[in-house]
Formats: structure tokens, sequence, C-alpha cells
């Protein structure tokens, strides 16, 4: 087996694209997973059984199936009701969809781990509900799970590939499309490899640095 | 402030001397408890207990752990709800809605508007971490009260400057010691300028040395504000110094009640004799 690094050259113009793409797909997929994920956590907390069961359904539902059925159902059941969207965005709704049952758990934690002194510090200085929530517990609580979500991000980032499934040409679509249209399978697919550890190794020690800088 | 049955002849306790009867002090009370009863699971911690304590007084609460002390200023944190019996705050009840002549259990929303005008300092500060000293101060007058930012930070500052923490007011709570910590707290209290003051163990988190300026300064504002205070504490010379009544609590009940000077050097209950001799 010979490796053509002139194979590598005539990939990486596509390549890019598709790095370009595998990022706008984390991106986006990891802003839904965050705000949906804080949005379950906060419904489970619900004083409400018609808002904390339902979203207890739904999570519970979407954490246990297959994020690839997740894709498949998303991109090809929504247009027959009425719902069209490019793979792009569906791939990034359902990435993040899936990741939000994640974080849900992640945040609920970070909640719970928050003292019990806060809360009656806030009530005895009588902080309104929201308040109490936005200003105190809550900036708590991020602080201590944020190198647990960056995680998800990372576990994000090596299921995007999955995308490729419903037509999103990240970067391993790039290298399906240059090795079928030039048969050089070798070079294309070790460029993506490398380029996944080049992103996710340099993000898991930023990550360990993080943590080690929030959680005291 | 008899909880007393089984001496039906105690006088009620008022905070101001135990021996006045209510009535001859010509003053309504501030804080009124009225049989109230409090358990968790089969323990009951307070037990049918009637309170009286009148503006402007400070009442120390004394006994062995266990005996409900705490639950007391809890209850009047509106922390917990009793589960018999009412509590008032002046004129308003603490923990029930007047609907019409009928009492009803609290909402969310009257239990804030009336403990606003109480204030609370924790054995363990309960300060927010992740605000520095000078918002921990301004953080409720600004979104409780609604006072302007820069009155409240003026506000803020005098209060530092009274617990003598100025140079402090840039800095994280994590980032101060325990006595400065509860220094900050109790600014932070004050800075709502509440009505009644409630002081739990304040000092039972601190290293022996860091005790003393925290008391100096709770000295310092009992003597010179008549905010009423309600105070658990083990530092029975600071209960001594600031009281102007002393309860000993004994199982859920109060056992004996009376001006410090009679507490401290003439107890009468056999319990309470027991109490200051193995704090002592």
């Amino acid at each position: 087996m010979k490796f053509d690094w002139s194979a590598v050259g005539a990939f990486l113009p596509t390549f890019w694209n598709g790095v370009l793409v595998t990022l706008q797909a984390l991106a986006l997929g990891s802003l839904i997973a965050f705000g949906l994920g804080l949005v379950w956590a906060l419904a489970q907390r619900s004083s409400l059984k018609v808002v904390r069961w339902p979203v207890t359904a739904l999570t519970e539902f979407v954490r246990n199936t297959p994020l690839l059925v997740q894709l498949f159902f998303l991109f090809y059941v929504m247009p027959e009701w009425g719902v069209t969207l490019s793979a792009l965005a569906t791939g990034v709704i359902g990435l993040g969809l899936h990741y939000s049952t994640y974080t849900a758990e992640v945040y609920r934690s970070g909640i719970d781990g928050v003292p019990a002194g806060q809360w009656e510090a806030a009530i005895a200085l009588s902080l309104p509900r929201r308040r109490t929530w936005t200003a105190v517990i809550l900036p708590q609580a991020i602080r201590r799970v944020a190198p647990a979500l960056g995680n998800y991000v990372i576990a994000m980032l090596k299921d995007s590939p999955m995308l490729f499934a419903i037509g999103v040409l990240e970067m391993l679509g790039e290298a399906r499309q240059f090795s079928s249209q030039t048969f050089q399978t070798v070079e294309p697919y070790t460029v993506v490899g490398v380029a996944f550890i080049a992103i996710a190794y340099p993000a898991s020690l930023l990550l360990r640095a993080l943590e080690r800088r929030l959680v005291r | 402030m008899s909880a007393d049955r089984s001496t039906p002849n105690t006088p009620p306790a008022d905070g101001t001397d135990a021996a006045a009867s209510a009535s001859a002090s010509g003053q309504t009370e501030l804080i009124r408890f009225d049989k109230v009863t409090k358990r968790f699971g089969s323990h009951t911690v307070l037990d049918a207990l009637d309170m009286k304590v009148y503006p402007g007084k400070h009442v120390t609460l004394i006994g062995p752990s266990g005996s409900g002390k705490t639950t007391i200023l809890r209850l009047m944190m509106t922390l917990l709800k009793p589960d018999e019996g009412t509590i008032k705050l002046g004129d308003r009840y603490l923990t029930h809605e007047d609907k019409g002549g009928k009492l009803v259990p609290a909402s969310d929303r009257y239990s804030r508007e009336i403990r606003k005008n109480i204030g609370m300092v924790f054995q363990q500060f309960n300060l927010f971490p992740n605000m520095k000293v000078l918002r921990n101060i301004t953080e409720a007058p600004v979104h409780v009260l609604g006072m302007d930012k820069d009155a409240a930070e003026q506000r803020a500052r005098e209060l530092l400057d009274l617990v003598g923490l100025t140079a402090h007011l840039d800095k994280y709570p994590s980032q101060l010691s325990g006595g400065q910590q509860q220094r900050v707290a109790i600014a932070r209290a004050l800075a709502m300028r509440p009505q009644v003051l409630l002081l739990d163990e304040v000092t039972s988190a601190l290293d022996p040395e860091l005790v003393a300026g925290v008391l100096d300064l709770l000295r310092d504002i009992a003597h010179s504000t008549d905010i009423t205070m309600l105070c658990v504490t083990h530092e029975m010379n600071f209960a001594r110094d600031i009281s102007d009544c002393v309860m000993m609590f004994d199982a859920g009940r109060v056992i004996e009640f009376g001006p410090p000077e009679q507490i401290f050097t003439a107890p009468e209950h056999e319990r309470t004799r027991e109490f200051l001799s193995a704090v002592r």
C-alpha cells in the first residue's frame, strides 16, 4: 500500500469545505443542545405535572433511541408532515435535540449540586424566583458543570459523521465523495481521521484546563 | 413566651422583661408564635410553642442542640412551615393569609412580601460565591426593594465601613476569611433594613480567633440600632451582653426565660443549671 501525498493535496480543497460544515454543525448543534437541555432541566423541576411528565417522556425517548434513527426520522418523515429543511439544518436539529437530553442531566446535577444554603440565602433576601435562578443558582450550577458540557461537545464532534447518512457533506462525506470519484481511499480517510484527532484532542486539553480553573 | 403548660403561673414572656405582663408593657408585640408545633417525621421539634417578642428587643435562645432553637429561626424566615399554629409579624400573619376571615396557608408571593421585613445571618454565611462582596450586598436592595443601583452601592459602602471591610468590596467571598465572610453576610442582611434580624449560630463555623470580631460587631449593632434580634448562640457571654431576654429551650419547650442576669446567675430550672454548667 502506497500513501499518495498528491492525493492528499487533491483532497484538501473539498476537505476544507467538509471541515467547515462539521464545525458549523458542531457549533449550532451545541447551541441547541445547551439551550434545549437547560429548558428540559428547568421543566423537570416544575411543580406542574403537566409540564414535568411530557418532558420526562420526551427526553427519555430521545435518549434511548439511536441518533441515526432520529436523523432519518427528521429527514424523511418530517417532510411528510410539511416540514422540509435542508440536510444540514435537519442534522443540526437532530444532533442538538439528541444531545440536549444529555446536557439536561448535566444541568440537573449542577443545579442539585448548588448548596441548600444558597437557596436559603435567596429566600432570606426575598429575591424573586426568576432572579434567584438567573443570578444565584444557574451561574453556580453552570460553572460547576461547564467541563461536563464540554465533554458532550467532543462527543458530538465524534457523532457528526452520522449527518453524512442524510447527505450532509461534512468531513466524512467529502472523503467518501472524493474516494468514489478518484478510487483513492487511504488518503482521504486518513486525513479525516487525523482531522478528528487534531480537533478533539486540543479541545479535551482545553477542557481539562477549564476544569482546573472552574472546579475548586 | 411561656411555653410551659406545666407551670401555668409563668407570666407571658415578652422580650422586655419576663416578669412584666404583656398588657402592662403597653406595646404590641412584633413577633408572636401561637401554639406552633413543628415535627420532623415522628420527632416533635417544637411543641405548641407560644412566644412573643416586642419591637427592638434582643432575645437569645439557648439550650442543648436539637432543642428546637434553630427551628424557630427557620420558621420565622419561612424556610420551614409550621405543622400547627400561627406566627405573626406585627399585625400580619407570616405563615397564613387572612382570606375573608379564614386563615389559609400563605402563598409564595405573600410570604416573599412579608419576609422582606426579616433578615437572617446563617452559620455557614451563605454568601453568593459568584458575586463580589459589593454585589452580594446590593443584589437584594436593587432587585427586591427596587433601589437605584448607585444608592444601593452607596449604602453597601457605608455598611462595609460599619463592618470594617471597605478594602475588600471588590473581592470574591472565597478570598475572605470566615470572619470576614460572616461580616459581609451581616452587612448583606442589614442592607435590606429589616425589622427583625435572625442570627443562627453565626460564630459556630468560625475559627476561634475570628469569633470576637464578629461578636463585637453584633454588639455594636445591637446597641446602636432599634432592630429586633432573635439570636441562637452558644456564646454565653455574648448572650449576656446583648440580650434583653434569654429563653432556655429543652425538648421543644421553653422551660425558662428571663433577663440574662436571672438566667445566668440564678436559673430556676435544673435543666438550665445543667446546660449552663456544661457550656461554661
